[in-house]
């Protein structure tokens, strides 16, 4: 039996005001594999995120985590094992210092002591952030405040780690200090980002959702190449894949 | 908006005191509540005419500010932010009440004075204390004691709630208030109409943000329960401390101790 495997079958969300978010989207993600959820905005992509841990409720449809069917009963383990990063991190760094809020999810497990300030020098040193433990979240800037907050979901030890738009928001060099960060995870990753480059950096399958459907699903270098499809779903290519100087084609994707 | 923001980091800096060393931070947050409660209660229940039975309480603040290595000047300023409605709650005293207390000289001093700088003198205490409690224990500290001396989880769960929803709410007037502040020219912007649409977009967005922090907690597996970091138990020097304020300040308010003092050293020099 693995926790490293998201089943997502038929799943369909619409929103009290009638809006379809997510329409009849089914797809299997398996251990370790590397999945980026594109599409344009308003495309259905946070939304289908925020079911993979329960934040929200199914229309219809079931999700599983491994063998564990999603429902009220499962949620505190699927939490445990779907470790989620919220687009925006100062939503998800609300404790008093950096240290607290990364003890906050260990806490929450019933871990005591030694093993919270363990997980927490673990997680923060694994993000490259362990100088900043004592400093208070609303100090840090952007790339600090997006490291602190992949910190606090690792100190769980989740199995699969659900980002959202990880990159955006970031200067270059911070944007490149996330990716190399999650290139060195060998989690089940799952991310919603309209940065294509780094999509095409470091995910292997790539899915297009477009106004709530799944337009594509397939190798990243593929469906970067289908010109038709990306307009049709208003993307555009990747700069790495558009000869755009700076850019190198040489990516994890495209290679052979 | 300088004013808002510098208040937000003030509430944050407070909080940061409770990650201390001083062997005041390390006692079991039960001890350091029923201390403070019992503090307020024997401030709260002096008469409103009392001065003097109220001068020797600030032996608890001073006492606890110098052996918790807090910053007194931080904590006087938090302090003095009260003041003010203090002083509107007691301005009309000297007004209604005119009972002769005291002469001196010439001048009549009326209870509406007294009991006006008695008002004062208990804000002062009580709120003082209350400060010190969190920023030797923590808010989260402070509700755990609660939940553990017995008050229904809801009750602090909703405290600790309402207390993270004043660094929401803060943040996002900060942020609505300086965005009209430099698109009104330094004019008043349509003064109270658009105030009033900008407090409603900010009660509905400070909801959809507190809705979002309620989520991430939830993902990492929040069920209604707060945990505070240091872990303690209520053991001898716990008593110790409880037993040995609750008494201090049970005399103070059974005994006029200033009066009796006053009393002996008119008495030796007369």
């Amino acid at each position: 039996m693995s926790h490293h495997i998201v089943e997502v079958t038929h799943l369909q969300h619409i929103y009290p005001d009638g809006t379809i978010a997510i329409k009849d989207v089914s797809f299997c993600i398996t251990h370790g594999e590397s999945v980026a959820i594109i599409g344009a905005n308003g495309a259905g992509k946070s939304t289908l995120l925020q079911h993979l841990n329960g934040c929200l409720e199914a229309t219809s449809g079931q999700i599983r985590i491994g063998d564990t069917p999603l429902s009220k009963r499962t949620l505190p383990d699927i939490r445990r094992t779907v470790g989620m990063v919220f687009q925006n991190p100062d939503d998800q760094l609300f404790m008093p210092t950096v240290f607290d809020d990364v003890a906050f999810g260990p806490l929450n497990l019933g871990l005591e002591g030694m093993h919270v300030e363990k997980r927490v020098t673990e997680a923060l040193t694994q993000v490259g952030a362990g100088h900043l433990a004592t400093k208070p979240p609303y100090h840090l800037s952007g790339g600090e405040k997006k490291r602190v907050a992949i910190a606090t979901v690792l100190a769980m030890t989740p199995d699969i780690l659900v980002l959202d738009e990880p990159t955006s928001g970031l200067d270059s060099f911070a944007r490149r200090q996330i990716m190399s960060l999650l290139k060195e995870f060998h989690h089940t990753k799952i991310f919603t980002s309209h940065d294509l480059d780094m999509v095409l950096d470091i995910c292997q399958r790539t899915i297009i959702l477009h106004e709530g459907a799944i337009m594509a699903d397939g190798p990243t270098g593929e469906i970067f190449q289908n010109d038709d499809l990306l307009a049709t779903c208003h993307l555009e290519k990747p700069f790495a894949l558009q000869g755009c100087p700076g850019h190198s084609r040489d990516t994890d994707a495209t290679k052979p | 908006m300088m004013s808002i923001n510098a208040a937000v980091i003030d509430l944050k800096r407070l909080e940061l005191l409770a990650d201390g060393n001083t062997p005041t931070h390390a006692l079991d947050a039960r001890a350091k509540v029923l201390v403070t409660f019992v503090f307020i209660v024997c401030v709260v229940s002096c008469s409103r005419y009392e001065l003097t039975r109220l001068i020797p309480f600030f032996i608890f603040p001073t006492v606890l500010i110098a052996l918790a290595n807090l910053p007194a000047l931080f904590v006087a300023r938090k302090i003095a932010l009260i003041s003010p409605f203090v002083l509107m709650v007691g301005l009309f005293n000297p007004v209604f009440d005119h009972t002769d207390l005291y002469q001196i000289g010439h001048i009549t001093i009326t209870g509406g004075w007294i009991s006006l700088i008695s008002l004062f003198i208990r804000s002062l205490l009580t709120v003082g204390a209350a400060f010190i409690l969190i920023g030797t224990t923590g808010f989260a500290a402070v509700c755990q004691a609660l939940e553990r001396l017995g008050i229904p989880r809801i009750f602090t769960v909703q405290l600790l709630f309402l207390h993270r929803y004043i660094f929401v709410l803060a943040d996002e007037t900060s942020r609505a208030s300086r965005a009209r502040e430099l698109r009104s020219c330094g004019k008043k912007g349509f003064g109270v109409v658009s105030f009033s649409s900008l407090v409603g977009h900010l009660l509905l967005r400070t909801w959809h943000q507190a809705a979002r922090i309620h989520t991430a907690m939830l993902a990492r597996g929040f069920v209604g329960q707060f945990h505070a970091r240091r872990q303690s138990r209520f053991g001898v020097v716990e008593l110790c401390y409880l037993l040995s304020w609750s008494s201090l300040f049970i005399a103070l308010r059974l005994f006029d101790i200033t009066g009796t003092i006053g009393k002996v050293v008119t008495g030796i020099i007369p």
